[in-house]
């Protein structure tokens, strides 16, 4: 399956060399032309039955997820980390990772239970406190192997059960695997798909996307927080798993634009598929980049939920992945058969 | 001897519930042994008759069972609460991916409240075992129907090979030990022994050293030797309550140790130049020696433990030249353990 597929590989951002890989060889080998910008922008030109029209529609999904990065390596050999991107820093207690591009495995340690005095155990365990193990005798030994500098990816295998699938980074490989089965198919129009980078580090890759290619409009695939778990407030969840794809009325950095918006809700609507609104006002998507690139972009969001974003184990329900890759599919032929005014 | 500590790690068997793990562990010794029972706890015997006439009986334990979660409500949308069989620390937790034992077996994970929904206080208290819950992502009616509560779950990760020797994984307290006492099982085929060898994967250490107590009274051993693990070294930690990786098995030395026993377990790593170190412990140890000293009239009893990291993690790591070591010294320490010795354990 895709998502598992690309959720597997290690894409830090700075570091999405093997994603964009291996989907430049999935778009090669549906014959679709593409090319890179000097960021690692992957850009991809759909053309529509009908030749020749400028295409006007961008669509974007960010090829990056959050991760760590070595930043020192202690005499006992142990690694120390920065994050990269807004990791859950709890959720690194006890997990594998993978260092480099030679993948060295690594595990994330925690003292002991027995050892901790009373009061240790009441308070949270931050980044300070932990360290990356690979079982090297010193220093010297696990230079032989890391540096400082190295990137590191959570490493968590990708499994399912019925629907729901559990992995890393379905934030936002579930998006760059929504593309992939978009450009599969068949449209009368031209379009233009940008697989990104370094969104989690401030929505860096899609400014320069957007500016590139210049659209009129733009719809960004995104993977979005779902709350839905015990002890939250309705109004807090932001969205719940199973409810169908979410639409984002706005976020810490864009306003969607509202004819896009009502159009996205229009074709869910004649699709007669579940959707819901993202209720959660905060964090940043690459259409807030897009939005205010060049001269102005009309943006939009549309986002498959998941638990437990930005920690080594995600979780995505798979009809909600299908219904967002139908309504994509709907609102790029709606765009084309109805135009869109700005 | 990798591929067996992986495979048993791998398995499931959380304390009172040790019986898949403990399938493997009875077919891969079952050829260096002459006789395999259970007793009604689920402990596993390995028998190996010794030469002598009048042999005397030496029995070496490692727990097979692991810590692990138990279902104690299921929420209304399907999330299911649970408590610890065993010592968590909660703040392990979150974000674990688990196997769920209910009436089918179910993946699922630890979930958690994301951090831009806590208080300032939640961020800094740590997690407690209060705020987390099992997550199947499955409709709530399935969740209901397939798991009731008292259904256990256990760690799910798989075994990492790092760097040199170092191996990764869940469970590996005390399923290291267990490896040690197969790997003195295959040695022994090279030696006479005069003892009668039972090797014993004991059930239900991590909730108070119960399987232990019973195998004890079965077998009735002169001689009693746990194995299990103590904490290997790390940044920051206080030197002495930690051991050497890669440097041989520990020898414990305190009031729960027969100081002969304990002698004898050094004197024979130093005649067989095998790496081992020392450590001390003021009271009754947190192992399978804590039963034995003290049941039946009093059992002359030994620890041996293997360094390990990230104690009760699921990414517990050891050194697998220290299994190794640790069973040669157990095969080695068999081999010599006989009648005289046996009698001059009780002329203190």
């Amino acid at each position: 399956m895709l998502i598992k597929e690309l959720s597997v590989i290690p894409g830090v951002s700075g570091d999405e060399t093997r994603v964009r890989n291996y989907i430049r060889e999935k778009v090669t080998a549906l014959g679709l032309p593409s090319h890179t910008d000097s960021l690692g922008n992957l850009y991809v030109s759909k053309e529509g039955r009908r030749r020749g029209a400028p295409p006007e529609l961008m669509l974007t999904a960010h090829m990056d997820e959050v991760g760590l990065m070595v930043s020192s390596i202690e005499k006992s050999g142990h690694l120390r980390f920065y994050k990269v991107g807004g990791v859950y820093e709890e959720a690194l207690i006890s997990k594998p990772v993978k260092i480099g591009t030679a993948d060295i495995l690594g595990v994330i340690g925690a003292k002991a239970i027995h050892l901790q005095k009373k009061e240790e155990r009441k308070k949270a365990l931050t980044i300070e406190n932990l360290y990356i193990d690979i079982g090297a005798k010193d220093k010297e030994d696990a230079e032989k192997v890391v540096k400082v500098g190295d990137y590191v990816s959570f490493y968590s295998e990708a499994s399912r059960y019925e629907d729901i699938i559990r992995g890393k980074a379905f934030d936002n490989r579930a998006g760059c695997a929504a593309l992939l089965e978009i450009l599969k198919r068949d449209y009368p129009c031209s379009f233009t798909v940008v697989f990104t980078v370094q969104e989690e580090v401030g929505i860096r890759g899609a400014r320069v996307a957007a500016y590139r290619v210049n659209p009129r409009l733009a719809l960004v695939i995104e993977t979005t927080i779902a709350a839905d778990t015990p002890e939250i407030k309705e109004h807090e969840l932001s969205t719940s798993l199973g409810g169908g794809p979410a639409f984002t009325v706005k976020d810490d950095s864009v306003i969607v634009h509202p004819h896009l918006l009502d159009r996205l809700v229009q074709v869910a609507g004649e699709q007669k598929r579940p959707y819901q609104f993202r209720r959660f006002g905060g964090s940043f998507t690459d259409a807030g980049a897009i939005a205010t690139a060049g001269g102005g972009v009309a943006a939009a969001v549309i986002s498959t939920p998941c638990r437990y974003i930005h920690s080594p184990l995600s979780m995505l329900n798979l009809k909600d992945w299908h219904h967002l890759v139908e309504i994509v599919d709907g609102f790029i032929r709606s765009i084309d058969e109805k135009g869109l005014e700005i | 001897m990798h591929e067996f500590l992986e495979e048993i790690s791998q398995k499931d068997g959380v304390s009172g519930y040790e019986k898949k793990v403990g399938e493997v562990i009875a077919e891969k010794f079952s050829p260096y042994i002459d006789e395999t029972r259970a007793d009604p706890l689920g402990n596993l015997i390995f028998y190996k008759k010794g030469q002598g006439k009048h042999s005397p009986r030496l029995m070496i334990c490692a727990h097979m069972d692991e810590i692990g979660l138990i279902v104690t409500k299921v929420e209304e949308q399907g999330f299911l609460r649970f408590t610890s069989l065993g010592g968590f620390d909660a703040r392990t937790l979150p974000g674990q991916e688990v196997t769920i034992y209910g009436r089918n077996i179910l993946p699922g994970l630890i979930g958690f409240k994301l951090p831009h929904l806590l208080t300032e206080q939640e961020k800094n208290r740590g997690v407690k075992m209060e705020d987390l819950y099992l997550d199947t992502g499955l409709p709530a009616e399935v969740v209901q129907r397939l798991i009731p509560v008292g259904s256990v779950a256990a760690i799910k990760r798989n075994f990492m090979t790092l760097r040199h020797n170092s191996r990764a994984g869940k469970a590996l307290d005390d399923r290291a030990g267990v490896v040690s006492l197969w790997q003195c099982a295959k040695e022994l085929a090279k030696f006479k022994h005069e003892a009668d060898l039972y090797l014993v994967a004991t059930v239900q250490e991590e909730v108070g050293t119960r399987g232990a107590v019973v195998s004890t009274y079965g077998i009735s051993p002169d001689v009693g030797i746990a194995v299990d693990v103590c904490h290997g070294d790390f940044p920051g930690a206080l030197e002495q309550e930690v051991s050497s990786m890669a440097q041989g098995p520990v020898v414990t030395a305190g009031p729960n140790i027969h100081p002969a026993v304990g002698e004898r377990l050094l004197q024979v790593a130093k005649d067989y130049h095998l790496p081992h170190q020392r450590d001390v412990s003021p009271g009754p140890t947190g192992t399978d020696a804590r039963a034995i000293q003290i049941s039946l009239e009093g059992i002359p009893t030994g620890l041996l433990s293997i360094p390990l990291r990230y104690m009760h993690t699921s990414v517990e790591l050891v050194d697998l030249e220290d299994v190794k070591d640790t069973g040669l010294l157990l095969a080695y320490f068999t081999a010599g353990v006989d009648r005289t010795f046996v009698e001059g354990l009780a002329c203190l």
